[in-house]
């Protein structure tokens, strides 16, 4: 694949300089720190702080999901490189509205190392800051602790947005978070490596007519490499997989995230949507709602994932709850 | 004779420029051994932290030794993030500890910023020999030294031991399932790759060893 940019060391600030232009009605980047994308509206009154954060290499994840009604920072690293300390606190400093302040990112251990030391800075000054794992991927381990973060961080990160927004205290919108992404389960196909900026070449190997399911989104090795099938055949195996994880079972609502890691076209998200679909009739599941298109992303990655978000009452009202961001709306 | 063998301001920042340097050299290489087991940008990310302590490295080398060893530790912890941020800033910011605002320390000093920056390491990784980490290079490296020192060797000797056991390490990560980091995801397939922080720590403690006297 080809990149369009300039010198690789500047990509990240190159992109955020833009980003933060094209979207001056709902983020900034704090004066004093680039790498916290904030909300024009934060810090908002008697709310929860919602701070989000992770490598660069994934947008709109998770820059894109700052504005009202969700994140009120995102806190940004090096491509496919967790964010340093400083950052993470400097991201808590700018949103906290006295109610303490909310971590959420995909359960990576540099991430983990650099925002234990961000919330370490901030309880010096007096600031409670908690943190939530998002341990959606299915394959990724047995043990669910260890498992990584996906595209199931836009459900999480939604629903502790939205509980934050609904004027809960922190321990609340922590537990919205952690039943949230117990309640969550994902798995992807890759078809393709993304491109380092760096290096202009593939982070992985790949043969040209070869898929992996089951792929991480930073090229981790998944369950079985093969040639390429049809789109109902992946997701079959895909939802063998996500199915039984749970389990998601008849007499169940979930919602549905079909996700492009960056390379994949609607017209295949959508042919993948509608086998999921089928699936989750058969087995007796309602589909609450359902989002089809790039959440989180692996640059120029080709591939897809599968995300299952199972719904009651009141994550349904949380993921329904009104938001406005430049990479999601909800009305 | 360990007091008498002294190792001056210029020493550390002639040690910090040619690390800078062959960080620079070597990146595409480190970034390959990443790719193979990681996200592949621990050669990127190595090199953007160190860029950030050469262009300071002039006007910080006017502090002492502990000033100066926080400041690279600082820029490290601040610009290359993921896990190599926080473990190699813990590594200097510690070292200055012992050389207690000096300009000079010998080498018993020296030993002990060593010991100390390697068990910062340690804690903030959580991490123990055999895990496919910069410690397999950085635990028997302080170890040969401790030994060695033990022994009265000779102290570029001593340091081309610990040196020696540095590598040993590293390559002792090859067979390895890695038990921390984003290959601890691998399972297997992490077989047969070097850990990717063990061979850039032995690239800091060659640097080290190139400059003694």
């Amino acid at each position: 694949m080809k990149r369009l940019i300039n010198d690789p060391y500047d990509v990240v600030e190159e992109m955020l300089e833009g980003y933060v232009k094209a979207h001056e009605q709902y983020v900034k980047l704090l004066e004093h720190d680039g790498r916290v994308v904030v909300s024009k509206k934060a810090p908002v009154e008697n709310k929860v702080g919602i701070i989000i954060g992770g490598g660069s290499g994934h947008e709109p994840l998770f820059l894109g999901y700052v504005g009202e009604g969700f994140a009120d920072a995102a806190v940004i690293g090096n491509i496919n490189t967790s964010p340093s300390p400083e950052p993470c606190y400097n991201a808590v400093k700018a949103v906290d509205a006295g109610k303490g302040c909310l971590y959420m990112y995909g359960n990576y251990a540099g991430d983990v190392l650099n925002f234990d030391m961000g919330a370490e800075m901030a309880s010096m000054d007096g600031i409670r800051v908690e943190t939530v794992l998002v341990t959606d991927d299915v394959v990724s381990s047995k043990e669910i602790k260890d498992r990584r973060g996906v595209a199931g961080d836009f459900y999480v990160f939604k629903i502790a947005a939205a509980k934050a927004a609904l004027g809960a205290d922190l321990d609340e919108v922590k537990a919205a978070a952690e039943k949230a992404n117990a309640n969550t389960r994902s798995m992807g196909v890759a078809l393709s490596s993304a491109t380092l900026p760096s290096t202009g070449k593939p982070i992985f190997e790949m043969g040209e007519e070869d898929m992996e399911i089951g792929m991480g989104i930073h090229g981790e090795p998944g369950v079985r490499r093969g040639k390429i099938e049809p789109a109902d055949k992946v997701i079959d195996q895909i939802m063998e997989h996500i199915l039984p994880d749970l389990p998601y079972e008849s007499g169940d609502e979930v919602s549905v995230l079909v996700n492009s890691l960056g390379a994949t076209p609607l017209l295949d998200l959508h042919i993948c949507y509608r086998r999921v679909a089928q699936i989750l009739k058969e087995k007796g599941i309602k589909v609450h709602k359902a989002f089809v298109g790039p959440f989180a992303t692996s640059m120029d990655m080709a591939g897809m994932s599968v995300t299952l978000l199972k719904l009651d009452d009141e994550l349904k009202e949380l993921l329904d709850y009104p938001c406005d961001t430049p990479y999601f709306v909800q009305k | 004779m360990y007091e008498n063998y002294v190792l001056d301001k210029a020493y550390f920042v002639k040690v910090i420029a040619d690390l800078a340097a062959i960080v620079e050299e070597q990146r595409d290489y480190l970034t390959g051994l990443d790719s193979a087991i990681g996200d592949g940008d621990h050669g990127l990310n190595l090199s953007i932290g160190f860029r950030e302590v050469t262009k300071n490295l002039g006007e910080w080398q006017k502090e002492n030794l502990t000033i100066l060893m926080k400041k690279i530790g600082m820029a490290l912890l601040g610009k290359v993030g993921g896990s190599a941020g926080p473990l190699y800033g813990s590594l200097f910011m510690k070292m200055g500890e012992p050389a207690a605002g000096k300009d000079a320390v010998d080498f018993n000093e020296f030993y002990n910023m060593l010991k100390v920056g390697i068990e910062a390491v340690e804690m903030r990784g959580k991490a123990v020999v055999g895990e496919k980490t910069m410690v397999d290079a950085l635990r028997p490296a302080l170890d040969t030294l401790a030994g060695a020192i033990e022994e009265g060797v000779e102290p570029k000797t001593a340091f081309e031991k610990m040196l020696d056991s540095a590598k040993s390490g590293r390559d002792s990560t090859i067979p390895l399932i890695a038990k921390k980091g984003r290959a601890m995801r691998l399972g297997e397939r992490a077989i047969g790759h070097v850990d990717p922080g063990a061979a850039s720590s032995c690239i800091i403690l060659e640097m080290f060893y190139k400059n003694m006297p």
